[in-house]
C-alpha cells in the first residue's frame, strides 16, 4: 500500500489556528499579569491570520483532503469566516471586561480558540468521525469556559449541567453514528448518501434508528424543544463574555453539523428528517417565544429568545431544499450578529461588580445614552423580526423556504408565534424608552468596545437596509 | 430645471434624513433640532407639492416610476410610483406632518429633539408605504412605521400610554404578518414582488378567499373595522396631539388604501364572494360605533369612535361596488362609492387631524380632556369656539364641508345597491350630528363652567395659523372637490375595470 502525502493547502486555516494557539499557550506562561495584553493581541493576530489563509490560500472550488475525511467547499469558507469574525468579536467585546472582573487571563482565549479550532474542523467534516472529532474539542472548550470563573458557584453549577447533558447528547450522537456505520459500512459522508440512496444498507430500520440518534445530537447542539434544558442555565450562569460566546459562534458551527450530517450524509432520507424537524421547529419556536416572556434576567430571556430562532433556522433547514439551507444559513449569520451586539451591550452596561443581567437594569437607557439606547433598539426589532432590519430578511427568507415547501401552516404559526415573541422585545425597549432610569450615571466604557458595539448595531441596520450582499453570499453557497 | 429629480426618493429620504440630524443634535440644542424639523417638513411640503401639478390626469397609469434592483436574489426591486389614489395621499401626509410639527412647537418639552425626529423618520416612512409598487418595499415601510409610533405614543403620551402603545404595536403587528405570507405566496406563484404582476395574476377562488383574509386582518386591524378596533380608542387617547393627528390623518388611511392597492385588485373575486362580510361589518361601524361615541366623556375618546365610524363609511363604499355593478350594470353607478371613499378618506384626514388639534390646544391649557371639566369655551376663546364649531359640523357631515361630499357620495352608491344599506349609512348623519354637536355643546357652549375655563386663554398666532389652514382646507374640498376627483378618476376606473372583470382561473 503506497502513501502518499495529503494536501495541506485546505487545512491550512485549521493548521494556522493550532499553531499559533499552542504558540499563545507557551507565550502566556512566561507572562506577568501586567502584560497580559500581549496574549489578547496575539489571540487577535490569530484570527486575522486564519482569516486571511482561509480566505486566499484554500484554492476556490470544492476540494477533498485527508483521504476524503476534510472538505474545502465555498459553504465551509463562508461559515469559516463567519466563525473567526464573530470569535474575533468576542474577544474586542471580552477584554475589558474580563479585567476589570479579575479573570484575565491566557486560559480564556486558548480555549475560545481551540473552541473555534473544533468549530472550523466541523465545518469542514466529510466524515462522521471528523465531525464527531470537530464536536468534541468544541464542546470540550465550551465546558470548561463555562466553569471559567471557578470562584463562581453559578458557574460551576452551570457547567457541571451543561457537562452532563451535553456527554448524553454527544453519545446518542455517536451512538448514532456508529449505527449508520454498521448499516452502511462507510464513514465518508458521500458514500453513506449514496448507499442509503441505492438501498445498498442493512435494513432502512437501522438508517432510522441511526438518524434518530444523530438528530438528537444535532438538536442538542443547537438547543431546540425538547434538548434545550442547559441553555437558560448556562447562560444566565456564565461570565457575560462566555455567554457571549457560547451564544453566537457555535450555533453557526451547529449549522455547519446539521448540514455536514442531514443533508451531506443523510439527504436521501430528507423525507424522514423533515417530519422530525418540523416537530423540533414548531415545539422550539412556541416553547421559545412565550416563555421568554415569563423572564426577569436579559440573559435568560435572551437564551429561550435564543431557543425561539433555532426553530426558524430548523424551519429553513426541514424545506430540505437549497432555497432552505439558503435561508438557514442567512437566518443564522444574522442571529450570530444580532446575539453579539445583545450581549455586547449587557457587558457595556455592566460596571465592576455589577451585572447589568436584568431587564430593569436598561430602565432609563435613553436619558442616560441615547445612542446606546437606540442601538439596542435596533437589535429589538431586528430580533423581533421588524423591518427595515437584518432580522425581517431572514425571517422572510425562512419563510418563503417554508412556504415553497408547501409547508404554509408552519409558516403562519411561525408568524403568529413571532408576534408573541415581539411582545419581551418590546418590554426591553419600553423600559429603557419609556421608565426613568434608576441612577443618572453616564454609560461609561473603553471606546473599543464602544465602536464594537456601534459597528455591530449599525451593521445590523446597514445590512437591514442593503441586505443583498449577505444573500448574495449565501446564494452562492447553495447555487 | 428640477424635471428629473426623483421626487418620490427625496419624500421618502429627506425626513428621514432630517429625523437623523434632529436626533444627532440632540437635547442639548434642541432649538436647532426644532429648526431642522420646521425646515425639513416645510421643504418635503414644498417638494410634493410638484406631484399634483404635474400629475397626468388623464392616465391611469404609475407616475413618477423609479425603478433599481433591490435585493436581487428574491427579485425585490426599490420600485415607487404614485397614481390617483397614492398621490393625494402622500399630500395629505406632507402636509399634516407639517401641521404636526408646528403644532409641537412649544408644547414638547420632554426629549424635542427625539419627538420631532420621530415625525419626521415616520413622515418618510407613510411616503414610503403609499409610493411602494413592490410588494416587499412596501411591507417593509407598512411595518417600519410602527417603530416611530411605538416610541410617539409610549414616550410623550398620556398616563395609560405603555398599555396602548404595547397593544397598538402587537395589534397592528399581528395583522401584518399574515398579509407577510400571502405576499410571499404570491411572489411563489408569479415570480415577482411587484403589486401590478400580482394583480394581473390569475387565481383560484379557493386561493383567492384565503389570501384575501390575511389581506383583510392587515388592513381592518389598520383601518381599524369593527371588531378589531379596540387599540385605537387606547392608542388615541394616550398619545401626544401629534401622535393622534398623524394616527387619525394618515395611519388609518393606510388600511384603506391597502384595499384599494391590494384586496380590490388582487383578489377581485373574492372580494365579490365576502363583500357581504365587509359591508356587514362597516355598518355595524357606522351605527354602533357611532352609539358608543355617543357616551363618551373623554374628548379624545369620542372623536377617536367617530373615526371608527367615518372610516366604517370607506370600507362600505369601496364594496359596495359590486352590488351595485351587478344590479344596475353601469360602473358609473359603482364609481360612486369608490369615489366617495377616497374624498372620505382625504377629507376625513383634515377633518379628524383638526379636531385632534383642537382638543390639544384645550388640554394644553387645562392639562385635562374629560368632556365634564369643560363649558362655555366661547365665553374666553371666542376666535377657538368658531374653528371648533366649523370641524365639528364638518365631521357631522354638513354640505359645503369636505365631510358631506364623501359622504354623500357614498350613501348615493349604497342606495342604488340596497335602500337598507343607504338607510343605515345614513343613520350615522343623524348619530354623528348628535355626538359632535352635543360635543360642542358641553364643552363650547353654555355659562363658563369652572376657574379654570375663566382663566382661558384665547389661541395664539401660531394656534390660529394652524387651525386656519386646516379650516381654508376642508372649506375648500367641500365647495370644490373637482380637482382631487379628477385626479383620482382615471385610476379607480381603471381598478373599477379589473374588478368587474375578475381573475378567475379558466
Amino acid at each position: 500500500m503506497d502513501y502518499r502525502i495529503p494536501v495541506l493547502a485546505p487545512v491550512a486555516g485549521e493548521i494556522t489556528v493550532l499553531t499559533l494557539t499552542c504558540v499563545i499557550l507557551i507565550v502566556d506562561a512566561f507572562l506577568s499579569q501586567r502584560r497580559r495584553d500581549i496574549t489578547y493581541m496575539l489571540a487577535l493576530f490569530t484570527i486575522v491570520a486564519a482569516a486571511f489563509v482561509t480566505a486566499f490560500m484554500t484554492g476556490e472550488n470544492s476540494q477533498l483532503t485527508l483521504n476524503g475525511h476534510f472538505v474545502i467547499d465555498p459553504l465551509a469558507r463562508v461559515l469559516k469566516l463567519v466563525v473567526l469574525a464573530t470569535t474575533g468579536l468576542v474577544f474586542l467585546y471580552s477584554r475589558d471586561y474580563l479585567s476589570r472582573e479579575g479573570i484575565y487571563r491566557g486560559e480564556f482565549f486558548a480555549l475560545a480558540l481551540f473552541g473555534m479550532l473544533g468549530m472550523m474542523v466541523m465545518i469542514s467534516a466529510h466524515s462522521l468521525l471528523i465531525v464527531y472529532l470537530g464536536l468534541e474539542l468544541l464542546s470540550l472548550s465550551l465546558y470548561a469556559l463555562v466553569a471559567f470563573n471557578r470562584d463562581s458557584g453559578e458557574s460551576a453549577e452551570a457547567a457541571m449541567k451543561y457537562f452532563v447533558l451535553g456527554a448524553i447528547a454527544s453519545g446518542c450522537l455517536l451512538y448514532g453514528m456508529s449505527i449508520l456505520y454498521g448499516a452502511a459500512g462507510t464513514l465518508d459522508l458521500e458514500t453513506l448518501s449514496a448507499k442509503i440512496a441505492d438501498g445498498e444498507t442493512l435494513s432502512d430500520l437501522w438508517v432510522l434508528v441511526g438518524l434518530a440518534f444523530v438528530l438528537v445530537g444535532v438538536a442538542f447542539k443547537f438547543g431546540a424543544v425538547p434538548f434545550h434544558m442547559w441553555l437558560p442555565d448556562v447562560y444566565q450562569g456564565t461570565p457575560t463574555p462566555v455567554t457571549l460566546f457560547v451564544g453566537s459562534a457555535p450555533k453557526i458551527a451547529a449549522f455547519a453539523l446539521a448540514i455536514r450530517l442531514l443533508v451531506d450524509g443523510l439527504g436521501s432520507v430528507s423525507a424522514d428528517w423533515q417530519s422530525m424537524l418540523i416537530v423540533l421547529s414548531a415545539a422550539s419556536m412556541a416553547l421559545g417565544n412565550i416563555v421568554a416572556i415569563a423572564q426577569t434576567n436579559i440573559k435568560r430571556m435572551l437564551a429561550y429568545s435564543t431557543i425561539s430562532h433555532v426553530g426558524f433556522i430548523l424551519m429553513g433547514i426541514l424545506a430540505a431544499s437549497d432555497d432552505g439551507y439558503r435561508a438557514a444559513m442567512y437566518y443564522t449569520i444574522s442571529y450570530v450578529i444580532m446575539a453579539t451586539a445583545a450581549f455586547g451591550m449587557i457587558i457595556l452596561l455592566s460596571r465592576r461588580g455589577f451585572e447589568a443581567d436584568n431587564i430593569d437594569d436598561f430602565k432609563g437607557l435613553n436619558k442616560r445614552s441615547p445612542w446606546f439606547a437606540g442601538m439596542m433598539l435596533i437589535v429589538m426589532f431586528s430580533m423581533a423580526g421588524v423591518p427595515p432590519f437584518l432580522g425581517f430578511y431572514a425571517k422572510v427568507a425562512v419563510i418563503f423556504a417554508a412556504v415553497d415547501a408547501s409547508l404554509t401552516w408552519l409558516a403562519v404559526l411561525s408568524v403568529v408565534l413571532s408576534v408573541i415573541g415581539a411582545f419581551y422585545y418590546l418590554r426591553v425597549v419600553k423600559v429603557m424608552y419609556f421608565d426613568e432610569p434608576v441612577d443618572e450615571l453616564a454609560v461609561e466604557g473603553p471606546s473599543v468596545l464602544k465602536l464594537t458595539l456601534s459597528f455591530n448595531g449599525l451593521l445590523i441596520l446597514g445590512l437591514g437596509l442593503f441586505p443583498n450582499g449577505l444573500i448574495a453570499v449565501c446564494e452562492r453557497v447553495f447555487g | 430645471m428640477f424635471s428629473d429629480l426623483p421626487i418620490l426618493s427625496v419624500l421618502i429620504w429627506l425626513p428621514i434624513a432630517g429625523g437623523c440630524v434632529s436626533l444627532w443634535l440632540g437635547e442639548e440644542r434642541r432649538e436647532s433640532a426644532r429648526m431642522t424639523a420646521l425646515a425639513t417638513s416645510l421643504i418635503t411640503f414644498i417638494v410634493s407639492l410638484p406631484l399634483f401639478a404635474g400629475f397626468a390626469r388623464d392616465s391611469a397609469a404609475m407616475q413618477y416610476v423609479e425603478l433599481r434592483a433591490w435585493i436581487e436574489t428574491f427579485n425585490i426591486n426599490y420600485h415607487l410610483g404614485v397614481d390617483g389614489i397614492s398621490m393625494p395621499l402622500i399630500l395629505l401626509t406632507t402636509f399634516m406632518t407639517t401641521l404636526v410639527v408646528i403644532a409641537g412647537w412649544d408644547v414638547i418639552k420632554k426629549r424635542a429633539s427625539q419627538y420631532f425626529a420621530a415625525f419626521l423618520i415616520m413622515e418618510g416612512l407613510m411616503n414610503g408605504v403609499f409610493a411602494a409598487l413592490d410588494a416587499m418595499l412596501f411591507y417593509v415601510f407598512w411595518e417600519a412605521m410602527l417603530i416611530p409610533m411605538f416610541i410617539i405614543i409610549g414616550i410623550w403620551g398620556g398616563p395609560r400610554r405603555v398599555y396602548a402603545t404595547v397593544k397598538f404595536f402587537l395589534y397592528t403587528f399581528l395583522g401584518s404578518v399574515f398579509m407577510l405570507v400571502s405576499l410571499i405566496y404570491l411572489y411563489i406563484k408569479t415570480g415577482s414582488y411587484s403589486i401590478v404582476d400580482f394583480q394581473g395574476h390569475p387565481l383560484g377562488l379557493q386561493t383567492q378567499i384565503w389570501i384575501f383574509l390575511a389581506f383583510l386582518f392587515a388592513f381592518a386591524v389598520k383601518v381599524p373595522m369593527w371588531p378589531v378596533h379596540t387599540w385605537l380608542p387606547d392608542a388615541h387617547v394616550e398619545a401626544p396631539t401629534g401622535g393622534s393627528v398623524i394616527l387619525a390623518a394618515i395611519m388609518l388611511k393606510m388600511g384603506g388604501y391597502g384595499f384599494l392597492r391590494f384586496s380590490l385588485p388582487i383578489t377581485p373575486d373574492a372580494s365579490r364572494e365576502l363583500d357581504w362580510l365587509i359591508i356587514a361589518v362597516s355598518l355595524i361601524a357606522v351605527v354602533y360605533i357611532g352609539l358608543v361615541a355617543l357616551v363618551q366623556q373623554d374628548m379624545k375618546k369620542l372623536i377617536a369612535y367617530s373615526s371608527i365610524a367615518h372610516m366604517g363609511f370607506v370600507t362600505l363604499g369601496f364594496f359596495i361596488v359590486y352590488a351595485v355593478y351587478s344590479r344596475t350594470g353601469s360602473l358609473a353607478s359603482a364609481a360612486l362609492g369608490l369615489q366617495g371613499g377616497m374624498v372620505q378618506m382625504i377629507s376625513h384626514g383634515l377633518i379628524s387631524g383638526a379636531l385632534f388639534l383642537c382638543v390639544g390646544v384645550l388640554y394644553d391649557r387645562m392639562h385635562s380632556r374629560r368632556i365634564d371639566d369643560y363649558g362655555g369655551v366661547a365665553n374666553t376663546m371666542p376666535k377657538f369656539a368658531a374653528f371648533m364649531v366649523l370641524f365639528s359640523l364638518a365631521n357631522a357631515g354638513l354640505p359645503g364641508t369636505s365631510g358631506f361630499v364623501g359622504e354623500f357620495l357614498v350613501i348615493l352608491g349604497s342606495f342604488q345597491a340596497n335602500p337598507w344599506f343607504a338607510f343605515l349609512a345614513a343613520t350615522t348623519l343623524v348619530l354623528g350630528a348628535a355626538y359632535t354637536l352635543w360635543l360642542v355643546k358641553r364643552v363650547i357652549f353654555g355659562e363658563v363652567a369652572n376657574d379654570g375655563v375663566a382663566a382661558l386663554q384665547d389661541i395664539n398666532a401660531r394656534e390660529f395659523g394652524l387651525l386656519g389652514v386646516l379650516a381654508v382646507s376642508v372649506l375648500l374640498l367641500g365647495l370644490w372637490p373637482a380637482p382631487l376627483l379628477d385626479v383620482m378618476g382615471p385610476t379607480l376606473d381603471q381598478l373599477l375595470q379589473q374588478v368587474s372583470i375578475g381573475k378567475l382561473v379558466p
